[in-house]
């Protein structure tokens, strides 16, 4: 077992803790923190995997912006009090059972896949070939992503505009 | 050497059924988009081990996309949330029965 192997295991342990105890706070903020853990983690996992461009962004991005968005929102609107009843019986009784048999089938299958035995092995690629590589080849679907960016912009702002009184 | 492929997988689907889970058993929206971005997450993290996997960069331009329609996703999503809460004042979809 390498360095790695127990890096990536670490990891892979606080990234489940981390998101599992985000999704059982009652507290929304305290839920939106464990995940910008559970996101550094991935970030981390990300430069593990040899993509540092990606494990940036997704500090940036997604523990950065995405959840100071929703911090934002939880904290604009008034604290509502919390009459929801965490996990009732009748809902995630049929969730657990049913997403332990997909585990245990995906495992299965995964395991007695052709090739997923493979050892991954160390590599980097280096933001500049990634970028190069970008916009060589998918330079049209950046575009696509941007025009997508500009009409969510807007939809947010016409969604969250003030009830004119006309 | 890291890791068989297999593992990565597998963290990855439990990622994903947590996402699930979240956005299936929570009776909250906001917990609901949460738990979207739990699934992407965990779909991004299959997508940059492949990309290791077969020494290919292709991957790793699909997570940056899945990034980008994230960001789009969440705060169109917070928006609808916002416009939903001020007509009806809760975040319960069970409460949302203007039509009833």
């Amino acid at each position: 077992m390498t360095i790695y192997a127990i890096i990536f295991y670490i990891l892979a342990a606080t990234i489940v803790l981390t998101t599992g105890l985000a999704i059982t706070r009652r507290n929304l903020v305290h839920a939106v923190v464990y995940l910008v853990f559970s996101f550094f983690g991935t970030a981390m996992m990300f430069y593990l995997f040899g993509a540092p461009l990606l494990a940036v962004l997704e500090v940036i991005i997604y523990a950065g912006a995405i959840m100071i968005l929703f911090l934002f929102i939880i904290m604009m609107v008034k604290a509502v009090p919390d009459e929801e009843k965490l996990f009732p019986m009748r809902q995630w009784v049929p969730v657990a059972l049913m997403g332990l048999v997909y585990l245990v089938i995906g495992a299965v299958i995964i395991s007695a896949a052709p090739g997923s035995q493979v050892t991954l092995t160390i590599a980097l690629a280096r933001p500049e070939a990634f970028s190069e590589y970008l916009f060589q080849r998918h330079w049209l679907a950046i575009e696509i992503i941007s025009l997508l960016l500009l009409v969510a912009l807007v939809g947010a702002l016409y969604l969250g505009r003030k009830k004119d009184t006309s | 050497m890291i890791v068989p492929f297999g593992h990565v997988l597998i963290l990855a689907g439990i990622l994903f059924l947590m996402g699930i889970f979240c956005v299936v058993v929570r009776r909250n929206l906001i917990m609901m988009v949460l738990g979207v971005e739990i699934m992407l997450n965990g779909a991004s993290i299959a997508f940059v081990a492949a990309a290791l996997r077969w020494q290919h960069l292709e991957g790793q331009v699909f997570v940056l996309f899945i990034l980008a329609v994230a960001a789009a996703e969440v705060s169109v999503g917070l928006a609808l949330i916002i416009f939903a809460y001020r007509r009806t004042g809760s975040f319960d979809p069970a409460h949302y029965n203007l039509l009833k």
